[in-house]
């Protein structure tokens, strides 16, 4: 607009700065667009060189394009659900002696509470041990590899942690052709997963290895087309879904697509039963198979060279760790945070473990906390209100590449959810993924204590975007 | 200690809105513990775990909720009063319309396409990457901030003008767009007089006399000081002047300025010559007096400069009140003073307004100080005494380093204002008041109690002190001037009616008739 046409034309300020400026302007009655911004990196001046060398328009141009084809590849991904499988068989790598974990990295020694009763725990359900005794001296004997699950081409709630006879879901992206694998729900509360590991858990192991896992697996080898997980995920947050806490929805869609199968499979009606009351004992049935779906979807935008797209982000109860497309494999980290929300009765702040699980997937991906504005039900889980639910969901739009047009929020007139974190971004806004998980408790052998927010440490992006400009940029 | 229960039957909540209400219950006073939940099997347990048995509970279905409450004897009613408020939600006030706000300029554009003008008054070393990509984007830009680099002005102010747009500052004070005032600005009529400033308060104070002689505005705009300087050449300046040439709103063109570099002032004077448009330049403090070019004429002051203007739109100066120059008044306040008190102090907010006092002295006086005297001799730093006559621009870096501008924050300006007064040689004591928007509330009722101070110290050893002030702001203004201008009054300070006069009346009364 040329000087000229801006004066036969109506002012529309934005104001970025003083606050005065903008109510001196509202009481003229021309109201300004409002920021609330803060320095690019929190002011450092390392970070914002790193950033101005990526902001450098022939760099930028290409650092656009490679995350145009990032987020093509996930908008593009098609995950169907295929079938399940025992993470021996079907896990890549996956041996008798190894357990596979959340988040980055991560020796036995510092572990968190509630990883190291996962760990054992899985240890015992192996048969490895007798029992969780010998379990934590075999866990520290360096006879056990350990390894996160996302260098498996596999993701783990919570602790995260798969043993050799668990069963997985395999998930294959029809579009790319790759394929990822996540275990199944253990329903909620007093579980491996938070790092609870009494008899009553591994009786619970023990039922899902041989009857829940063989007729899920049994169901879906009777489904030769497949489930497509994309077209479920996106009914489900039409139906209240973030698909990260809530999932009360996706799993009434899952279990609905299962269930023919199942009826047809030649287990006992008492078996069949079981399932289905395993199912409805609670709503999260369908929460790893959303991650798994995220999961096949990030897979397929990782290692595009010059892409500052986040492709990963995850957490072991230590460290939070993300993965950004441009650098591949490589991790960057930084302290897990303490997760904020509402806790069950009888617990307090003091009680919770640091935030954990690979479930973060689903935020890399844009459901979960970025798909806030879909599940207004669960809004109490951050003691706000349903506007700022809406606000939430926007505000990822400031750090996203684009939005999914195939996931969608009603409420915000269909806007599809914010895909493709920029790291770049990050920096620029201060702003960090808002993430909605769950709280286990501290210490091993107790379990699932509440759930809330969380968002990732910023050092992790910061160590990312001075990688990406050395890499980049060089 | 008292346990309360109550199972309500078939009433459903949601576990993450009892979880919820389960902490905020928690935390009412009185309360040990407080447990909410549906009782599920799973709940069950959990209250048995934590000691509490009952047969209700027992006999509880999962459609039914569960209440208990621990709390203190004494406060039980209450606690059990304030947990079903939370179970009612009563606690959810109004107001929860969340107002977007955006973090970044990206942000906001994509959001709001049709935004076409960035106002930025963010810390200076971040500014000018803020100004960059609002141009890039297609924005207008005035940017408040000060302390951004002249080669970033530069940079900037040569993609505005590729890109046909604004870039008003960097330490832009003052602009009036289509006639909504941004940053500091009075509020003036609209009419056919653009403004062009390099200068924030001497835009501002010809705005102000524009409107006051019944004139109006069509545009302001603001260059920022430095743009009339050799390395930055008048680029805005000239856009400016192109952009009001081709505004069929804009009848007459005003130019405001401290002394430009004299090249640009050629290239200025030129631009104004192409227009055709008549056009008033004021060069404050500039020996030149002739445009060479017929449409473009030269004037001393901010008052000039206004009437010329209003004069130029074919007003009929007979109908003017000119405000001329209250003769007897100086004569009056002449014979005041006693003969020791020659010396002027002038304590200014506003830049412009100091230099066109100060330049006012110096056209009788060489022994003018000041804060921004071109000649170092005569150049006073913030934390100098006052020297002779003293002129200090009080929004001046020196004196704004670490805190805010004088306009909004007053306090230095009072302290020194008690101080000048313990000076027995010092006369008069000259004061700016800036009213509008951005700045005090109200500028002249704080600074009272410091000017009745001044006289009385002035009167206790037997002199008058005569304190002159000047009140920027038109009857548009909030506060309105002539209740600025009351209140000075009735604590007997006399009232100059433009920057033009404070000047001139500053200097006449302490000049003893020698001249």
């Amino acid at each position: 607009m040329s000087i000229t046409s801006l004066f036969s034309t109506g002012l529309k300020p934005v104001n970025l700065g003083l606050d005065m400026f903008a109510e001196d302007l509202t009481a003229q009655g021309v109201a300004p667009v409002r920021m609330d911004w803060t320095p690019p990196g929190g002011g450092d001046p390392e970070i914002i060189a790193a950033l101005g060398r990526l902001e450098r328009p022939e760099l930028a141009e290409r650092i656009d394009a490679a995350n145009e084809e990032a987020v093509s590849r996930v908008l593009a991904a098609q995950p169907f659900l295929e079938g399940f499988g025992q993470a021996i068989d079907t896990v890549p790598g996956m041996t008798r002696r190894t357990i596979l974990h959340a988040g980055p990295p991560i020796s036995w020694e510092r572990m968190s509470g509630p990883m190291k009763g996962a760990v054992t725990g899985a240890l015992v359900f192996e048969g490895l041990a007798k029992d969780l005794d010998e379990a934590g001296e075999l866990a520290g004997s360096g006879e056990i590899t350990f390894s996160p699950c996302h260098e498996h081409q596999s993701v783990g709630s919570m602790a995260g942690v798969t043993s050799a006879s668990m069963w997985v879901h395999k998930v294959t992206n029809r579009t790319h052709g790759n394929t990822a694998y996540t275990n199944l729900s253990e329903q909620l509360s007093k579980i491996l997963r938070f790092g609870a590991n009494d008899q009553s858990v591994i009786d619970r192991l023990n039922w899902m290895r041989d009857v829940f896992g063989p007729i899920l697996a049994g169901a879906m080898e009777l489904n030769e087309g497949g489930l497509d997980l994309r077209l479920l995920l996106s009914q489900a947050l039409h139906m209240g879904d973030e698909a990260h806490n809530r999932n009360v929805a996706g799993t009434t869609l899952l279990i609905q697509a299962l269930a023919p199968y199942i009826l047809e499979t030649d287990f006992t009606t008492k078996e069949k039963r079981e399932v289905f009351d395993f199912v409805a004992s609670s709503d999260y049935f369908s929460g790893p198979t959303w991650m798994v779906t995220a999961k096949a979807a990030m897979d397929a935008a990782a290692g595009i060279e010059d892409s500052t797209v986040v492709t990963a982000m995850c957490r072991n109860g230590v460290d939070f760790g993300i993965r950004v497309s441009g650098t591949g494999d490589q991790w960057f980290t930084g302290p897990a945070q303490q997760v904020i929300g509402p806790m069950f009765a009888g617990y307090t702040e003091a009680d919770s473990g640091l935030d954990m699980g690979d479930s973060a997937i689903t935020e890399t991906f844009g459901i979960g906390g970025f798909a806030m504005a879909a599940a207004p039900a669960i809004v109490a889980l951050v003691g706000g209100t349903v506007q700022e639910a809406m606000g939430y969901s926007r505000t990822m739009n400031a750090i996203t590449t684009t939005n999914n047009p195939n996931v969608t929020i009603p409420a915000l007139d269909f806007m599809g959810v914010p895909t493709g974190i920029d790291v770049r971004k990050i920096i620029e806004t201060g702003i960090l993924p808002l993430i909605n998980t769950a709280i286990a408790h501290k210490d091993p052998g107790i379990g699932m204590i509440g759930a809330g927010i969380v968002h990732p440490p910023l050092e992790a992006f910061q160590q990312a975007i001075v990688t990406l400009a050395d890499t980049i940029g060089a | 200690m008292t346990r309360y229960i109550d199972i309500r039957k078939n009433t459903y909540l949601d576990s993450v809105s009892l979880m919820s209400m389960s902490t905020k219950a928690n935390a009412v006073e009185g309360v040990t513990q407080a447990l909410l939940g549906m009782a599920t099997p799973m709940n069950k347990e959990v209250l048995a775990n934590v000691g509490v048995h009952d047969p209700a509970i027992d006999a509880a279905r999962p459609s039914d909720l569960m209440i208990v409450i621990d709390a203190a004897d004494d406060l039980v009613e209450d606690a059990i009063q304030a947990v079903n408020d939370i179970l009612a939600r009563k606690s959810r006030g109004a107001g929860d319309t969340a107002e977007v706000r955006y973090r970044t300029l990206d942000g906001a554009f994509s959001e709001v396409p049709d935004s076409n003008l960035v106002l930025i008054s963010v810390n200076g070393a971040f500014a000018a990457r803020e100004a960059r990509k609002a141009l890039v984007a297609g924005k207008h830009v005035m940017i408040f901030s000060d302390n951004v680099s002249v080669e970033d002005e530069i940079e900037l102010k040569s993609l505005a003008h590729d890109k046909g747009l604004l870039l008003m500052g960097p330490d832009c004070g003052t602009a009036i767009i289509n006639g909504t005032g941004l940053a500091f600005s009075n509020a003036v009529r609209r009419g056919s007089i653009g403004i062009v400033g390099a200068s924030g308060t001497g835009s501002q104070e010809i705005s102000v006399r524009v409107h006051d002689f019944g004139g109006g505005v069509s545009q302001l705009i603001g260059t920022g000081g430095r743009d009339l300087s050799a390395e930055v050449g008048g680029l805005m300046m000239v856009d400016a002047i192109e952009a009001l040439a081709a505004d069929p709103e804009t009848e007459v063109i005003v130019v405001v300025s401290k002394p430009p570099a004299e090249e640009v002032a050629e290239k200025v004077l030129g631009v104004l010559g192409a227009t055709g448009k008549p056009a008033v330049v004021c060069f404050l403090g500039s020996p030149r007096t002739e445009s060479g070019h017929a449409n473009v004429q030269l004037v001393s002051g901010t008052k000039p400069a206004a009437l010329a203007a209003v004069l130029a739109t074919g007003v009929d100066e007979s109908t003017l009140d000119l405000h001329a120059l209250n003769l007897p008044l100086i004569e009056e306040v002449r014979a005041k003073l006693a003969p020791e008190q020659r010396y002027v102090r002038g304590l200014f907010c506003g830049g412009t307004l100091c230099d066109e006092a100060m330049f006012a002295a110096l056209a009788t006086f060489d022994n003018v100080y000041s804060n921004i005297q071109k000649d170092p001799s005569y150049v006073l730093g913030a934390a100098d005494p006052s020297k002779e006559h003293t002129f200090l621009d009080m929004g001046d870096d020196d004196f704004t380093d670490g805190r805010p501008h004088p306009m909004i924050d007053p306090s230095l300006r009072l302290q020194r204002l008690v101080q000048e007064a313990d000076d027995p040689e010092v006369g008069v004591i000259a004061m700016d008041f800036i009213l509008g928007f951005g700045s005090h509330e109200d500028p002249v009722g704080v600074t009272i109690p410091a000017i009745e101070e001044a006289k009385a110290k002035a009167a206790a050893r037997g002199q008058h002190l005569e304190i002159l002030g000047y009140v920027l702001g038109t009857d548009l203004d909030t506060p309105a001037i002539a209740d600025q201008v009351a209140q000075l009054e009735a604590a007997g300070v006399t009232i100059a009616s433009s920057s033009t006069n404070l000047g001139l009346l500053a200097r006449e009364f302490v000049a003893k008739g020698d001249h």
